[in-house]
């Protein structure tokens, strides 16, 4: 048994300790928002923040976390960050799939929660390894933009 | 000017309302026997066509108004614009309209420009349901107001619809549709509605909000991926490494080990592990060996097969255009100019993997899944199981992207994930999942062509011959498309975009070669014009520099018999700054294609560095595709057609070696980064014509217009694709 904090909650999952994150929260607890991707913290849909850090689920063994405050996409909107960008999000229609979107969310709040004002510079720094093969990556810019000018 | 539509000769049939106050249609539109489905049900086998119903509009108590959507959301933006179509006719406000994915039925659902076939692709969507679509929804219009004339008795012509609302001003009276949709689910379907004048439209033209913002940005937004079913395994399977190869044997004691797989069988693709979830699949699999057979495999690498292409293209190939004499004008012409150019293999390495759920029943089978080619995968998998088509039933998810992927002709992957819940006798759903590897390597890529192009120019710079040599593979051969798609051994998806040429050049050929490899190929993205656009616009680049002709005004002076692709160009030149000048390592590069009945031309700028370091700065991007329905969608498709088209020029590549695939993942298959997007600016010319797709019409342009700037920028022509400007 693993205790972990999810979403503010406390549960303890019967997993092996090795199991990645990502599969704890998809396959055992339920939270399908966070995506798998790649496998191989290789693209970003998995990403979802360990104690505030933004962080690849696929590649994080569960037993790293314990103790730890995990938050999905599912709870990001109750962070001030997370919930600007999901409206800057929604106001520019960044997504066209959507699947890389969770993902993308969970970083750029990371990003806004530790830099109000971020450069292009910074934006590329902290979503490059968020990949989108729809390419929406205009309107990402875009939209950390407005959710910075928001908070 | 209005559309009158005669409703009467396509005997509308209202669907009953099974279920409280709604009124739900459906209409049944005639059309050619060309087009039939099943000549089976035709009466007395007369020439007469059938009649195949739709249902599109849902109505309830609650005042939603629910779109019923048939064509597959992949990110192109169909759950907004099919619903657009139909809210702008039932003059219903957009915030109480739903959207509903539809369920697999081709005689309901068929893709009119398919006949009787439900599929979504060849950027078809909005083409095919504009006129259907606004119909349904002036239908339903009609009907709320003759319901609230009969209830208020007063003419229907002084009842008037605004926003969801439907009034009787000279009486203030007032309705929402849903307080009308019971009474007008009673009544008889109009025999015409007028579609309305553009010049009246509420949201056609104007920006709307995407439909599936909210749900694919709080994480609730259902994908294959993400379905559950009481008592559901997950599976993945082992496949061979090289195409074509079997399952000789193999040992499931090892896996069969791992705390949390179920069962291990074998399926005609390979041997698939299933287990209580996907990491416990993921250790089974690894911990199976398995022995393949590798007689009938390929074995062939890429430049075994690149080397076989150029054999091919020393001879002519079947001629898919022929005009003048090219051969006596290249021996006459005074320039001749001659160039080879490589396309490989492409991954579609769509974010969300391939994956399907089915569960068997003993009614039938359901299938979950981001469905593109619903009849060819209902009736593969009810050819597989021995049921009906009927006993079928898709559930059509959002799919997380597909690029072409999922619209497999063979139907590969639904039949496997059918196949493995078929070896378990269907004692547990399944959810079949492809790793990243397995995505990788899975074959159906963008075929690997190779072109050659010669061009002659007389003595005034006059671009006189063109003769154009395409070799590759067949995507529609050995396919259910192959007979509407290949004519007198020619492909048109190898050859559109080249056979098609706009440019006026007095004597042209175009032939194709078409070669058979153990490779499996499929349309991504732009199908054909993926390779000919780099090629052709490649060429017409340097005939231009040739001519000692600007690029810009050599192509427009081209483009008389065009008008569309020449004020596409001319729109893309304006807006880019089109020859002012930029500083020392920059340059500028112009392309302009059709595909899909859209012309977009695009202007890249770049910056090449001392190190040979490329950076795309700008691309400004020039579209008409006919009415624009949703003009923020229209501006997205070609942001992501460009990033999609960017990808592939600067990093694209599967390359193969003896018969096995080198890539496996997103660190040796490199795909475009935020850091590599360039700045976009969309720019839409206002156009009454009918609309066309823009899902694939924004990847063409963008790889040649990219090699154009690099020659602009450095003098380097580039004809290989993806891009290498370091050794």
């Amino acid at each position: 048994m693993i205790a972990l904090t999810v979403n503010g909650r406390e549960q303890e999952v019967d997993v092996a300790s090795d199991i990645p994150l990502l599969w704890v929260l998809r396959d055992h607890l339920g939270l399908t928002g966070t995506k798998y991707g790649c496998g191989m913290a290789l693209c970003g849909a998995c990403t979802v923040h360990v104690d505030g850090d933004p962080v690849r689920s696929c590649a994080t063994p569960v037993s790293s976390v314990a103790g730890k405050k995990v938050t999905t996409i599912e709870a990001v909107g109750a962070t001030r960050a997370g919930k600007a960008v999901q409206s800057a999000w929604e106001q520019l229609d960044v997504v066209q799939c959507g699947y890389c979107q969770s993902g993308q969310i969970m970083s750029a709040a990371a990003l806004l929660a530790r830099n109000r004002r971020p450069s292009d510079a910074d934006i590329d720094n902290a979503m490059s390894g968020n990949a989108c093969r729809c390419a929406t990556y205009v309107r990402i810019r875009a939209a950390i933009k407005a959710a910075a000018k928001a908070i | 000017m209005t559309t009158s539509v005669n409703v009467d000769r396509r005997e509308f049939l209202k669907l009953g309302a099974a279920a409280g106050a709604g009124l739900t249609l459906a209409f049944w539109l005639r059309r050619g026997a060309a087009q039939m489905s099943d000549p089976g049900s035709m009466a007395g086998g007369v020439a007469e066509a059938p009649f195949a119903p739709n249902a599109f509009v849902r109505i309830s108590g609650d005042n939603s108004v629910t779109v019923i959507v048939k064509h597959l959301e992949m990110g192109q933006g169909t759950y907004t614009g099919l619903p657009t179509l139909v809210a702008e006719e039932l003059d219903a406000d957009w915030a109480q309209v739903k959207v509903e994915g539809a369920p697999a039925d081709a005689k309901l659902y068929n893709n009119l420009l398919w006949g009787a076939a439900q599929g979504t692709g060849g950027s078809t969507a909005i083409a095919n349901a504009y006129e259907q679509m606004r119909t349904a929804g002036a239908v339903a219009r009609a009907m709320l107001v003759a319901a609230a004339a009969q209830e208020w008795k007063v003419p229907g012509d002084q009842i008037s619809v605004n926003q969801g609302v439907v009034s009787h001003r000279p009486s203030s009276r007032k309705a929402t549709f849903g307080e009308l949709a019971g009474k007008a689910a009673a009544l008889p379907v109009p025999a015409d509605v007028t579609l309305k004048d553009p010049k009246r439209f509420q949201l056609i033209g104007k920006r709307i909000a995407r439909k599936d913002s909210r749900a694919k940005t709080d994480g609730s937004a259902q994908f294959t991926i993400d379905v559950t079913q009481p008592g559901m395994l997950t599976a993945l399977v082992a496949h061979p490494p090289l195409f074509g190869a079997k399952v000789k044997g193999f040992d499931a004691s090892r896996a069969k080990a791992v705390k949390g797989v179920v069962d291990v069988v074998q399926v005609p693709t390979g041997v698939a592990v299933l287990a209580r979830d996907f990491w416990s699949a993921q250790q089974g699999r690894d911990a199976l060996t398995v022995e393949w057979d590798d007689a009938g495999a390929n074995k062939l690498g890429s430049a075994e097969i690149l080397a076989e292409f150029k054999t091919l293209a020393q001879k002519p190939g079947l001629v898919a255009r022929q005009e003048g004499d090219v051969d006596a004008a290249l021996k006459g012409a005074a320039k001749r100019l001659e160039a080879a150019f490589e396309f490989p293999y492409l991954a579609h390495a769509a974010m969300e993997p391939l994956d399907c759920v089915v569960r068997l029943g003993a009614d039938g089978c359901e299938i979950w899944n981001g469905e593109q080619l619903h009849t060819g995968d209902q009736h593969a998998v009810a050819g597989a199981l021995g049921l009906t088509p009927a006993q079928v039933r898709i559930h059509m998810l959002y799919a997380g992207g597909s690029f072409g992927r999922r619209a497999n002709p063979k139907s590969d992957y639904v039949l496997e994930a059918v196949s493995i819940a078929k070896a378990i006798g269907g004692r547990a759903p399944v959810k079949m999942i492809w790793t990243r590897e397995d995505d990788m390597r899975g074959g159906y890529y963008r075929p690997l062509y190779y072109h050659t192009l010669t061009a002659g120019l007389d003595a005034g710079g006059k671009l006189i011959a063109w003769r154009h040599r395409i070799v590759g593979q067949s995507i529609a051969a050995g396919t259910a498309f192959e007979s509407g798609m290949v004519k007198d051994g020619i492909d048109a998806t190898s050859v559109e975009g080249a056979a098609n040429l706009p440019y006026r050049i007095p004597n042209m050929t175009v032939d194709l070669h078409t070669a058979t490899i153990g490779v499996p190929v499929q349309w991504w993205r732009s199908v054909g014009s993926t390779h000919t656009a780099f090629s052709t616009e490649v060429m017409i680049d340097e005939a231009a520099v040739a001519a000692g002709s600007d690029p810009f005004e050599f192509r427009r002076a081209l483009l008389d018999q065009h008008p569309r692709h020449k004020a596409v160009l001319e729109l893309a030149a304006r807006q880019a700054g089109w020859g002012k000048p930029l500083t020392k390592g920059r340059g500028r590069g112009i392309a302009v294609h059709e595909s899909f009945n859209s012309y977009v031309a695009q202007v890249a700028e770049v910056a090449v560095g001392k190190d040979g370091a490329l950076k795309v700065l700008r691309v400004v991007c020039a579209v008409d595709c006919g009415v624009a329905v949703n003009p923020d969608v229209i501006r997205a498709q070609m942001e992501g057609g460009i990033g999609y088209g960017l990808s592939a020029a600067l990093h694209g590549a599967i390359t193969l070696k003896d018969g096995r695939v080198e890539q496996s993942n997103f660190h040796d298959y490199g795909i475009l980064r935020i850091n590599e997007m360039p700045q976009i600016d969309v720019h839409i010319v206002p156009s009454n014509e009918k609309p066309t797709g823009v899902g694939e019409p924004g990847v063409p342009p963008i790889g040649p217009a990219v090699a154009n700037a690099i020659f602009a920028a450095t003098g380097r022509r580039l004809r290989n694709l993806p891009l290498q400007l370091t050794a």
